[in-house]
């Protein structure tokens, strides 16, 4: 059995990760990636999976479901242990530090899945990236929303310049060690209060 | 979202003036007791600062835990034993458990449908578990006669009092768990729907889930933990014992803390307070409502059907419930092995007796007022009344305790009580 015959099975209620993580796996040869994002009648797609490794994430709560069906092994074909290696607990900690947790079919070889293993972690610490950039363009949308406004009431109530009053909100904030957008939130919400 | 690593015991190592101590939780209400330490002071007053992580599985409790992600965690009674032997197929990692977070707040919930069947049969409300699943036998057999599906029933984790409650109510009124019905896990926020959409006739869930599936109108409590083994454990505060060894003072303020959020959680005067502070989304979130009747034990069996306060439905603290009783692990053990889990080892008794620390709840507590009992194990179920017991005050007070089939567990005959439900050791 070759590499790219290893079936392997993606659980994850996230779309979009879901496929950035079997885009991976395919890159890397492996062409019998099944991806469950519906959890309703898990059992049965996985026993139609028939899967050599499993992968979920692991905010997903059905990984309970999961290690109750591979302690059950007349459900699931053949009885399935968590990850590469019981006492590699190096592997299981970056799978659990990228939001992962692998189920690997007893009795295949450490060596041959290790790669996809840490294909699946870096894929999934790519997508944790990604979300973070999201976060933080999102984020920075919202400040610029924000600093505006206080502008505006700044221009409006002390009759100055945009520029002045960025200013103002500027040296507010590095006197106070704190975000500029912070500032602008604090000056936004007060003239709320005061009409 | 992931947690990164340095925030467990690296931090915890930062200051001696406050130290942070991870701890990982599921949204329960049993959770109430870390909830109570964090927000009303008592971590606070033993200089720690506690940051509860919320988590949606126990495999992730499980991992997290054993990889000094959480210094410590919100653990089924019988996990830190499993970690403790590999059971399971997963690392083995040496867990202990010095602090119980609380007795009984389990429930057994049947579909009313199913529930309506085994009324049909002469089942009511006010029976015993053991006249319960005598009904229910009857029914399994006649499923079984007509060539229907077998029953699907839930519990939350193979390692878990629910599993074991569950298996031990079937098998006494002669079901096999394994082959006459399909045991199968369910996250608890899954339940109600499962219930609800017929995928399960039942489940065995801790609090809300069970009121919640009353309150829709589609289960129907069957029988409580406290009435299948009153004063029965359910949660424990479990860690690694490398942990244990190498921050002794931390563990012991921890618990100091623990002891003390019990208390304040177990006074009724704090009800609604406390109630208020689960039903945040940051815990478990629900209505106030249904964390009061479950916190007092006012739980509505079945929906329109007046019931009065369960008596021990949920214990914090009264009768010793924070002290880990090492019949208790031993009594886990016994159902591990009498279910498969685990083979029976007569060397294994010693390591999971370790597993349950009276000897640190002990050190932790000793400069307190806090009253201890001499004894580390008891005869699980041989109190039939409060029963005064040799303590540090000599005012202490247990039980009634007891499986409902009036079975002893003799903590230091194993064997025989193995024996003694049919299982060869």
């Amino acid at each position: 059995m070759s590499d790219a015959s290893l079936r392997i099975l993606v659980i994850d209620d996230n779309a979009v990760r879901a496929s950035i993580i079997e885009d991976g796996l395919r890159e890397a040869g492996l062409s019998d990636v099944t991806v469950i994002i519906e959890m309703r009648g898990l059992l049965r797609q996985i026993v139609e999976a028939d899967p050599d490794v499993v992968f979920i994430d692991l905010e997903n709560p059905n990984r309970d479901v999961l290690e109750q069906m591979f302690q059950v092994s007349r459900t699931v074909r053949r009885p399935v242990a968590m990850f590469v290696d019981r006492s590699d607990a190096a592997s299981i900690e970056a799978a659990i530090d990228a939001g992962v947790s692998a189920y690997v079919v007893d009795g295949l070889r450490k060596e041959r899945v290790k790669p996809i293993l840490d294909m699946a972690i870096s894929r999934f610490n790519a997508f944790n990236r990604l979300r973070d950039e999201l976060e933080h363009a999102k984020q920075a949308l919202e400040d610029r929303k924000v600093i505006d406004k206080a502008k505006g009431i700044l221009m409006k109530t002390r009759g100055i310049g945009e520029e002045e009053a960025y200013a103002l909100l500027r040296k507010t904030a590095m006197n106070e060690s704190r975000r500029v957008a912070d500032i602008a939130q604090g000056l936004v919400t007060a003239s709320k209060l005061l009409g | 979202m992931t947690l990164s690593r340095p925030t467990a015991a690296e931090t915890s190592a930062q200051s001696d003036e406050t130290a942070t101590l991870t701890i990982g939780f599921i949204p329960l209400v049993d959770c109430a007791i870390l909830v109570a330490a964090a927000e009303k002071g008592f971590a606070e007053a033993e200089g720690l600062q506690l940051a509860l992580v919320r988590e949606t599985s126990w495999a992730n409790i499980r991992d997290r835990a054993m990889l000094g992600h959480f210094d410590a965690a919100q653990m089924l009674a019988p996990l830190p034993i499993a970690s403790t032997l590999g059971a399971g197929g997963h690392l083995q990692v040496p867990m202990v458990a010095p602090f119980s977070l609380g007795l009984g707040g389990n429930a057994i919930t049947l579909s009313e449908q199913l529930w309506s069947a085994l009324e049909a049969d002469g089942a009511e409300l006010s029976d015993g578990p053991e006249k319960t699943v005598g009904h229910l036998a009857r029914h399994v057999a006649r499923r079984k006669a007509e060539g229907r599906d077998p029953l699907t029933l839930a519990t939350v984790y193979p390692f878990s009092g629910h599993n074991y409650e569950l298996r031990y109510w079937l098998a006494s009124g002669g079901i096999d768990p394994d082959r006459d019905v399909r045991l199968v896990v369910l996250p608890p926020p899954f339940m109600v729907d499962a219930l609800a959409e017929g995928q399960v006739d039942g489940f065995c869930v801790g609090e809300p889930w069970n009121s919640l599936a009353v309150e829709k109108g589609v289960g129907v409590i069957a029988a409580t933990k406290s009435a299948l083994w009153r004063q029965g454990p359910d949660k424990v505060l479990g860690l690694r014992r490398r942990f244990a060894e190498e921050h002794p003072e931390r563990l012991e303020a921890l618990i100091r803390a623990l002891y003390r959020a019990a208390r304040w959680a177990s006074d009724p005067g704090h009800l609604d307070e406390l109630a208020g502070l689960l039903s945040r989304p940051a815990y478990v979130g629900g209505s106030p409502a249904v964390m009061q009747a479950a916190l007092s034990g006012r739980i509505t069996r079945r929906k329109g059907v007046a019931s009065g306060e369960i008596p021990d439905f949920l214990v914090f603290h009264a009768h010793a419930a924070n002290f880990p009783w090492q019949s208790h692990a031993l009594w886990f053990y016994s159902q591990m092995v009498r279910w498969g889990q685990v083979p029976y080892r007569s060397e294994d008794l010693a390591r999971v007796r370790q597993v349950y620390r009276p000897d640190i709840y002990r050190a932790a507590l000793k400069s307190t007022d806090a009253d201890l009992p001499n004894a580390s194990a008891k005869v699980e179920g041989a109190l039939k009344t409060p029963t005064p017991v040799a303590s540090r005050s000599g005012r202490m007070v247990l039980g009634p305790d007891g499986f409902f089939d009036g079975r002893l567990f003799d903590p230091d005959d194993v064997e025989g009580y193995l024996r003694s439900i049919g299982v060869e050791v």
